[in-house]
């Protein structure tokens, strides 16, 4: 035979298969940040929202003025005395009561961003375990639960949640739980999904064979695998619980004096923009900003952990 | 003159990690009626070859020399004539006939469109030609499963269901590109056999794309061997499994088990298929040929033609391959 | 078919019944009743009150009652309008709303699905980036911020177009409304169509139908157009909703006298059944949505079969 004397049998070629192999591993994390960097819009993003971060917890410390007290002296020429300017140190200028705009929307800015943040990571939790053990334990329970959760997805949300507002009144604790426990629905069942694929995977199947106890696997195996999609996801969620939070406050049915966010600074804002349109534009762009972050950041996540979803 | 002439067919695209050449230096004929295998491993650009003729390459692909099909040339004609020329003077049938078939649309559908589209004709009469055209490639109960969608057939049915869309228009050449490959092997012979009978009927000519000799040897009247996108040898099929000239077939051939004789151990051609980004500048098989020569890494003699219309692609003579 | 349909409702009702009971139990779960900041009333009239609005009942028994009335569409009185029933408010502002929603759902879809395939079949060249960033910025601006911002430049500073109200639906004033509203989900749309046709069009089914000839308009339409829209339409169901939460901002913005402006009024002065009654108005159209959206489904998708 013409090859055979080159002793070319089934065990060479495994070995130069494994060889090959061996050059190309690399680790999944470093792919996903090497992607990631990539994606300049999402690192640009990452920037300005650690700046934004900043904004909200040192911003207080760049001006005289706090959110509170009122500028007599300015008062009653405020078509004038309250534009802003960075003479007199008002930099976002005053709102209609004659309050500093800019340590107003510094505060603001801090409980928008916190709401959002907790609000997100209240989802979650609740979202990713739901999911996690339907999708894991599957058969009748993942039945029983999935339909609970089409049930629930029926529910007209804000409005129940605004009922909630009106009924028990304006705490900032209960719209974090509200907002948290109304949001999970879609985290939920994303995760089922991936927990579903996950699940018939060899690998799974491998260790279950081998005895490793379910926790164990599920934390193992099925956590940082799903992790990624967590992240996505969660990612996508903050700018959703801001938004759902700033809706609220603009309607009057959110934080209360004297506490404010965006949602309801934009609404004083709209109140008293054919005078003083700078008390509108402010806080919007403070909004606009973080949510065209969030989204680039979720979008250049997206694409370093999950790169089929281009 | 012959009924489809390649001269020099090459392949590139254009990719952000550098170019990557899938074909070169392809050269063949087919006269009408006539069946010509294409052969090779995967990735050897036997598919992205054909694509070139149908002008269904991506739009990164760089395409170079020369196709006449008919006396009319093919590369780079403009989206409108090529239309013309798709399905109804050269039909294609692909690989997979689960995706290759349009999932949302139904079988009538897909098969009346077709015939509207090229022959101008109305809808109901489309429907009977397709009608017919199912029961020439032996679906039972033509009538009631046109209006299925694809998912409610077999796996045979519907590659028969494309072999019969690729036929409506009655083309002069068709192309399969590995139309066997996701096939079960009783099914197989199936879809052969009945691809044999309709060329007859309809005396197309066939360029059929596999990486399966067994196949080839059933069916091709012609063969044509490539690795890594480079034409190694050009034959008549009895000649080519008779005779094979060159090391590359010498291998595939070698590599075929044989139930009739005694073996110890399953024969293959040691190494790796070759990176299409780094092409050596001659042979693309010189890091795996048993009798490559060092030249053979920096240059590729001229396609040299003998016996009966036989090519081979080789820096080495005939006889050192013996 | 028809049985999907029977199963789709059936899943609808318990549902329904959820909202319901949920909406009672929040109605009753206040601190102090609807009455309780009322000035002094004499004792007998209180009581008249109470009895007129079955407050002395058990519990159990207002809620029987209570649902018992939704069952055959009546929402109860208003807890502040004493004159009127929470049906009659209803009837009066919802038409308004609904007619805004409609429009803006209607330019969701056309505008939406339209740029989202425009941007597609020209990937990556000007048409594409245009639309994708215009896309990027309508998904950032959400009703409330869109709202006065069309307010403050239109009206304000241009004054080409009022600032609000209704008058009969006339174009003028609802186009801004219409623009706030729709903004935000038609970008959305815009992005999951381009997403989805740019990964129809890669499918090997459509490589078949350009090797089958069939010009590049035709395949996008007959071919490509339905698989794309599938997530589209999963996400019209959210979208929907969106809609019609968002009207309630734009009530206020736009003072459109439609359904927000009494939710809101409600939300404020505690008018429980009023905000319970478009709650569950709100719930039951959603439910309905997205049995519709459900049933869409089967016909895009002939996969699919239930």
């Amino acid at each position: 035979m013409f090859f055979s004397d080159k002793h070319a049998g089934m065990g060479e070629l495994a070995d130069t298969l494994a060889e090959d192999a061996y050059t190309e591993g690399r680790s999944l994390w470093r792919d996903a940040r090497r992607r990631f960097m990539n994606h300049r819009a999402a690192v640009a993003s990452l920037v300005v929202l650690a700046l934004l971060l900043l904004f909200a917890a040192f911003g207080q410390y760049l001006s005289p003025w706090d959110n509170e007290s009122i500028d007599w002296a300015s008062l009653p020429n405020l078509d004038e005395d309250g534009l802003p300017s960075l003479a007199s140190q008002h930099y976002f200028g005053l709102d209609p009561i004659g309050r500093d705009l800019y340590q107003r929307t510094v505060q603001g800015s801090r409980i928008s961003l916190m709401v959002g943040v907790l609000g997100a990571l209240t989802a979650v939790v609740i979202g990713t375990l739901y999911g996690a053990i339907s999708g894991y334990v599957g058969g009748r329970t993942d039945a029983i639960m999935m339909r609970t959760l089409e049930v629930l997805s029926a529910f007209p949300f804000m409005f129940l949640v605004i009922v909630l507002m009106a009924v028990f009144g304006r705490n900032v604790l209960l719209i974090f739980v509200a907002i948290g426990a109304v949001s999970w629905l879609n985290m939920a069942r994303i995760v089922r999904g991936q927990t579903l694929s996950l699940k018939r995977k060899e690998y799974i199947e491998a260790a279950m064979s081998v005895g490793v106890h379910p926790f164990l696997i599920v934390l193992r195996h099925i956590v940082p695998n799903v992790l990624g999609v967590v992240i996505v996801y969660a990612t996508l969620l903050v700018p959703e619980m801001i938004l759902f939070e700033s809706f609220i406050s603009f309607l009057g049915l959110g934080v209360s004096e004297p506490y404010t966010s965006w949602g309801a600074l934009i609404s004083e804002g709209a109140d008293a923009m054919w005078t003083a349109p700078w008390t509108l534009i402010f806080p919007m762009l403070m909004l606009v900003l973080t949510l065209f972050c969030f989204n680039f950041l979720g979008d250049g996540l997206r694409d370093a952990l999950d790169p089929k979803d281009r | 003159m012959a009924m489809l002439e390649v001269n020099n067919l090459e392949v590139a695209f254009d990719t952000p990690d550098g170019t990557l050449q899938a074909v070169r230096g392809l050269s063949y004929q087919l006269e009408a009626g006539q069946t010509l295998g294409i052969v090779g491993e995967s990735g050897a650009g036997k598919s992205q070859g054909v694509f070139a003729l149908m002008g269904l390459l991506p739009d990164n692909a760089r395409v170079n020399g020369e196709v006449i099909f008919e006396g009319e040339p093919l590369l780079n004609l403009p989206e409108k004539r090529m239309n013309q020329i798709r399905a109804a003077r050269i039909g294609m049938i692909f690989q997979d006939p689960m995706t290759s078939l349009n999932p949302f649309m139904k079988v009538s559908d897909q098969l009346i469109e077709v015939l509207v589209q090229h022959k101008g004709i109305s809808r109901k009469q489309a429907l009977q030609e397709s009608l017919q055209m199912l029961e020439a490639v032996r679906i039972p109960e033509a009538r009631n499963r046109i209006h299925c969608y694809p998912h409610e057939f077999s796996g045979g049915m519907r590659q028969r269901v494309m072999i019969a869309m690729s036929l409506l228009c009655r083309p002069r050449l068709l192309i399969a590109d590995e139309p066997t490959t996701a096939l079960d092997v009783t099914v197989q012979a199936q879809v052969m056999d009945l691809l044999q009978e309709l060329q007859q009927e309809f005396n197309t000519a066939i360029i059929l794309i596999t990486h399966d000799l067994g196949v080839v040897a059933g069916s091709c009247d012609q063969t044509l061997v490539m690795y890594g996108g480079q034409m190694m040898e050009f034959a008549a099929t009895r000649d080519l499994f008779r005779d094979p000239s060159h090391p590359y077939t010498k291998g595939l051939m070698g590599a075929i088990p044989r139930i009739d004789e005694q073996m110890d151990e399953l024969v293959t051609i040691p190494g790796n298929p070759p990176n299409l980004m780094n092409l050596p500048p001659g042979c693309p098989f010189c890091d795996r040929c048993p009798v490559a020569e060092p030249r053979c890494y920096h240059e590729l003699d001229p396609p040299e033609r003998f016996g009966a219309e036989r090519i081979r692609v080789c820096n080495l003579p005939r006889e050192a391959i013996r | 078919m028809f049985s999907f349909i029977i199963r789709r409702l059936a899943v609808a009702v318990p549902t329904i019944l959820a909202l319901i009971t949920v909406s009672f139990v929040l109605m009753h779960a206040a601190p102090g009743g609807p009455f309780t900041n009322e000035r002094n009333v004499p004792e007998a009239v209180m009581e008249n009150i109470e009895a007129k609005y079955n407050l002395d009942k058990p519990l159990w028994q207002q809620y029987l009652i209570y649902v018992g009335n939704v069952a055959q569409g009546d929402l109860g009185p208003s807890f502040r309008y004493k004159d009127f029933t929470v049906n009659e408010l209803i009837e009066s502002s919802f038409p308004r709303s609904a007619y805004i929603g409609a429009w803006s759902f209607l330019f969701v879809v056309v505008f939406g699905v339209g740029l989202g395939v425009v941007a597609a079949l020209k990937q990556n060249r000007w048409p594409d980036y245009t639309v994708m960033t215009a896309a990027m910025t309508g998904v950032v601006f959400p009703n409330f911020v869109m709202a006065p911002l069309l307010v403050l430049l239109f009206a304000v500073t241009l004054r080409w177009l009022p600032a609000g109200g209704w008058e009969g639906g006339q174009v003028e004033y609802i186009v801004l409304p219409i623009i706030a509203m729709a903004t935000s989900y038609i970008a959305q749309v815009a992005r999951i169509t381009r997403s989805s046709m740019i990964e129809t069009l890669r499918s090997p089914f459509i490589r078949t139908a350009r090797a089958k000839g069939i010009p590049r308009h035709k395949i996008v339409l007959r071919h490509a157009l339905k698989p794309a829209l599938i997530p589209v339409v999963s996400y019209l169901g959210p979208a929907f909703v969106g809609i019609i939460t968002g009207s309630v901002i734009i009530d206020q913005v736009f003072s459109t006298g439609g359904i927000g402006q009494h939710f809101v009024n409600g939300a404020i002065n505690r008018d429980y059944s009023l905000i319970l009654g478009v709650t569950i108005l709100v719930g039951v159209l959603t439910i309905v949505f997205n049995a519709a959206v459900d049933i869409l489904y089967t016909w895009l998708d002939p996969r699919v079969r239930y």
